[in-house]
C-alpha cells in the first residue's frame, strides 16, 4: 500500500528542485510569502514557550517543525473559507490571519483568544481529538448548501485517525460530496504513541480509499509540495469535486506540550536527520537566488517587532471580566443562573 | 384527524403525541428555510417512530437528511450547519443511542457560544424518544436526561401531551441555543388531544400544572405524567387531594412553579423514570429545600426507577414507577 502513496516532493532537504516541471509554478513573491509566514510562526513558536517557561503563559503545545505544513496549507485558503484547527495550529491560524494578541490570549486561559476577527471564520482549536473534523464538514456542508464556492479545513494530528469521529466526518463528506480537506500532520507521535503504535497501515493517506476520497501524502517540511498539493485539493472542492485527504508527513521537533518530557519516551537523537522546513526554505531560496539579505533582515526586524508588540498587548490586556464566567453559556440567562451569578458578585462586591 | 373550530375559534385537530411533533417540524420547516432535519431513517422511512412521516415528500431529500449510521456523525456536522448560518434538527433514534454523540454535545454544542463569547452559537435541536414501557429490545428505553440537565449550556425539554409536544419543538428551534427535546415514546400514540393547527409555541422553563389540589404536590414530567395522574385520581376517592406539576422544562427547571406548590400543599412526591442516584429528582428536592423547607409538613419523597441499569423488558414494568409505589410514596408524605 505504502507504494501507492509516495511521499509528493518539490524541493529537497538540500533545498534542490525535484520535479523541474515545477520550477515554473514558483515566483519570488510566493517564496517571500512562505519564508516570512513560517518565520514569523516559528518566532511566535519560541516566544510562547519561553513565555511559558517564564510563567507568563499557561502551558503551551508547540509546533516547531511543522511550519511548512501549516503555512503551506493556510496560505492556499481563500479570504472566506473556515478553518477548523487543533489546539497545535496556531502557526495555521495566524497565517489565515488570527490575532496575534489573541493567540497569546488564548494561551493565558482567556476566552477572547477564541474570538476570530471580524469577518474571519476561524473556529476555536479543538481540544478533544478528531471532533474537529465533523465540524469541518458540517460547516462546508452548509457553504455547499448555500451555494457558495467557500470551503473548510480540518487540521488533525496522526493520533485523531484512531478516532471515531475521524471515520465519521471522512463518512459523511463522502456520502454528501461536501468542499472539505482533511489535512493531516502526521508529526510522529500522539504525546508518547509513536505513528507505528498508532495504526498497522503504513499511511494516513490510504484511509482515503475506504471512503471513496482522493488523498494523498506530501512531504510536510516541504511548503512548496504542501501548498501544491493543497491548492489542487481546494481547486477540487470549490468545483464541486468533493473532499480531500492529505497527509502531510512531519515531525514535531520539541515535545507535546511543555508539561512534556519527551526523553521519557523518545530516544535521543532520534528524528535529528529530518532537516528543519525553514532551513530546507533557507537553502532553496540561496540555491535559486531568492535570498536577500536585506529583505530577510527586515522581514525578521518586523516580526519581532510585532510579536514584542503582542506579547505586550497581551500583558496590558483588561483583566478577565467576571461576568464572562456567567454571560456567554446561553443568549439569555436562565434565572437560576442569573440568580448564581448576582449572588457570586454580591459577594465580590462585598469584599 | 379532524378539524373543528373550539370556543376561542383557533382551529385545531384531535391528534396524537407524535402526530403532534410531525406537524411542528412541517411548520418549521415551512415557516424557515434554514431548518432541516437530520437522522437516521428519518427520510424515505418517515422515522421508525414516523416522526418524519412524509416530510420528505415535501421538502425533498435536501432538507429532510437520510445521514449514515453515525450518532457522533450527525450531531457533530449539525453542529458545523449550525454555527454556518442552519438551524439542524438532529434525531437520535433511541436515546440509548446517543451515548456516542455525548461528547460531541458536552464539549463542543453547548460551549461554542461561552468559548466564543457569543461569536458562535449552535441553534440545533436533538430530538430523542426516551424510556421505558413498550416492550422495545435493551437500550432502547433508557431515561438519559439527568446526563444533559448537569451540562451546562443545553436546555432540556419533555412535553407529556401533544399540545405541549407542538408547541415546545417550535419554541426549541426557535431557541438561540442548544436545546434537547426527549420524546416520551409510550406516550406517543396513547391518547390523543386537540391542538391548534397553526404555529404556536409553548414557553421552555415553565412547568404546567395539571391538576389543582391542596393535600401534596406530585412533581413529574414526560411518559410519568399520566400515570401519576392516575395515582391522584385513586388519592382523591380516599380524600386526599393531589397537585400534579408537569415540569415539560427539565433545564431550566421552573422553580417558581414547584415552590409555590409545595408552599400551599407542604408535602411533595417527585416522580421520574430514571435511576435514584444522581437523578434529576434530587435538584427537585434541593429546589424545595432552598425555596420551602419551612413550609414543609413531611421530608420530600421520591418515587423513581431504580439504580439498575434500565432492565430487558419481561422487568421493565418493574422497574418503573408504577401507580401502586407512586401512592405509597403519597401515603408516606400524607402519614407523616
Amino acid at each position: 500500500m505504502v507504494e501507492s502513496y509516495p511521499i509528493k516532493q518539490v524541493i529537497d532537504d538540500q533545498g534542490n528542485v525535484v520535479d523541474a516541471s515545477n520550477k515554473d509554478l514558483i515566483n519570488e513573491e510566493l517564496v517571500l510569502r512562505a519564508y516570512f509566514h513560517m518565520y514569523r510562526i516559528r518566532t511566535f513558536d519560541k516566544k510562547a514557550k519561553s513565555l511559558q517557561r517564564q510563567g507568563r503563559i499557561g502551558t503551551y503545545p508547540p509546533f516547531e517543525g511543522q511550519e511548512a505544513a501549516q503555512v503551506g496549507s493556510a496560505l492556499a485558503l481563500g479570504e472566506d473559507d473556515w478553518l477548523f484547527p487543533t489546539y497545535r495550529d496556531h502557526g495555521a491560524m495566524l497565517t489565515f490571519g488570527a490575532d496575534m494578541t489573541r493567540t497569546f490570549l488564548y494561551w493565558n486561559g482567556r476566552l477572547e483568544g477564541c474570538v476570530p476577527p471580524e469577518g474571519k471564520h476561524i473556529f476555536p482549536a479543538a481540544v478533544p481529538i478528531a471532533t474537529q473534523i465533523l465540524h469541518a464538514t458540517g460547516a462546508s456542508w452548509a457553504e455547499k448548501r448555500k451555494g457558495t464556492k467557500n470551503i473548510a479545513i480540518a487540521y488533525f494530528g496522526d493520533g485523531a485517525t484512531s478516532e471515531g469521529d475521524f471515520h465519521e466526518g471522512l463518512n459523511f463528506a463522502s456520502v454528501f460530496q461536501t468542499p472539505t480537506i482533511f489535512f493531516n500532520q502526521n508529526n510522529g507521535y500522539a504525546i508518547s504513541v509513536p505513528f507505528e503504535r498508532q495504526m498497522n497501515s503504513k499511511t494516513i493517506a490510504q484511509k482515503g480509499v475506504a471512503y471513496e476520497m482522493p488523498s494523498v501524502r506530501v512531504d510536510g517540511n516541504d511548503f512548496f509540495a504542501v501548498f501544491f498539493e493543497m491548492q489542487k485539493a481546494v481547486e477540487r472542492a470549490r468545483s464541486g469535486g468533493g473532499p480531500t485527504l492529505i497527509e502531510a508527513v512531519t515531525w514535531r521537533t520539541g515535545a507535546h506540550t511543555t508539561a512534556d518530557d519527551p526523553t521519557k519516551y523518545r530516544a535521543e537523537g532520534l528524528g535529528q536527520d529530518v532537516v528543519d522546513p525553514i532551513i530546507r526554505l533557507e537553502r532553496f531560496m540561496k540555491n535559486a537566488g531568492f535570498w536577500n539579505e536585506d529583505v530577510v533582515t527586515k522581514a525578521h526586524l518586523e516580526i519581532e517587532e510585532e510579536i514584542e508588540a503582542a506579547v505586550k498587548a497581551m500583558e496590558s490586556y483588561p483583566k478577565a471580566n467576571v461576568e464572562d464566567l456567567f454571560n456567554h453559556v446561553f443568549a439569555e440567562l436562565p434565572d437560576q443562573l442569573q440568580e448564581q451569578k448576582d449572588a457570586y458578585l454580591h459577594l465580590l462586591g462585598g469584599k | 384527524m379532524t378539524t373543528k373550530m373550539t370556543d376561542t375559534k383557533i382551529a385545531t385537530k384531535n391528534i396524537t403525541l407524535i402526530q403532534a411533533i410531525n406537524d411542528g417540524m412541517k411548520i418549521v420547516l415551512e415557516r424557515d428555510e434554514t431548518t432541516l432535519i437530520l437522522g437516521e431513517d428519518v427520510g424515505k422511512n418517515g422515522g421508525v417512530f414516523r416522526a418524519t412521516d412524509g416530510l420528505q415528500e415535501v421538502f425533498g431529500e435536501d432538507r429532510v437528511i437520510d445521514t449514515p449510521l453515525s450518532e457522533s456523525g450527525i450531531i457533530g456536522t449539525s453542529i458545523g450547519l449550525a454555527v454556518n448560518g442552519f438551524k439542524p434538527i438532529a434525531e437520535i433514534q433511541f436515546m440509548g443511542f446517543i451515548y456516542p454523540a455525548y461528547d460531541q454535545i458536552m464539549t463542543h454544542a453547548s460551549r461554542i457560544r461561552m468559548r466564543t463569547m457569543g461569536r458562535y452559537s449552535v441553534p440545533m435541536v436533538i430530538r430523542a424518544p426516551y424510556g421505558a414501557g413498550v416492550r422495545a429490545p435493551e437500550i432502547h428505553s433508557d431515561s438519559a436526561e439527568a446526563l444533559f440537565t448537569h451540562m451546562p449550556g443545553i436546555k432540556v425539554v419533555c412535553p407529556a401531551t401533544p399540545y405541549d409536544a407542538k408547541g415546545l419543538l417550535i419554541a426549541a428551534v426557535e431557541d438561540p441555543d442548544p436545546v434537547l427535546f426527549m420524546e416520551p415514546m409510550h406516550n406517543y400514540r396513547s391518547f390523543r388531544e386537540e391542538v391548534p393547527i397553526d404555529y404556536y409555541t409553548v414557553e421552555i422553563g415553565k412547568g404546567k400544572k395539571r391538576m389543582e389540589g391542596e393535600d401534596v404536590t406530585l412533581i413529574t414530567w414526560g411518559a410519568m405524567v399520566p400515570v401519576v395522574e392516575k395515582a391522584a385520581n385513586q388519592m382523591k376517592q380516599h380524600g386526599i387531594s393531589c397537585e400534579v406539576i408537569d415540569l415539560r422544562t427539565l433545564y431550566p427547571v421552573d422553580e417558581r412553579i414547584i415552590a409555590e406548590s409545595v408552599q400551599k400543599t407542604g408535602r411533595a412526591v417527585v416522580i421520574h423514570e430514571a435511576a435514584k442516584t444522581g437523578g434529576l429528582g434530587n435538584d427537585i428536592v434541593s429546589i424545595i429545600n432552598d425555596t420551602s423547607f419551612l413550609y414543609l409538613k413531611a421530608p420530600v419523597e421520591r418515587v423513581t426507577g431504580f439504580d439498575v441499569p434500565v432492565p430487558f423488558s419481561s422487568l421493565e414494568n418493574h422497574y418503573l414507577p408504577t401507580v401502586e409505589r407512586i401512592v405509597k410514596g403519597i401515603e408516606k408524605v400524607t402519614n407523616f
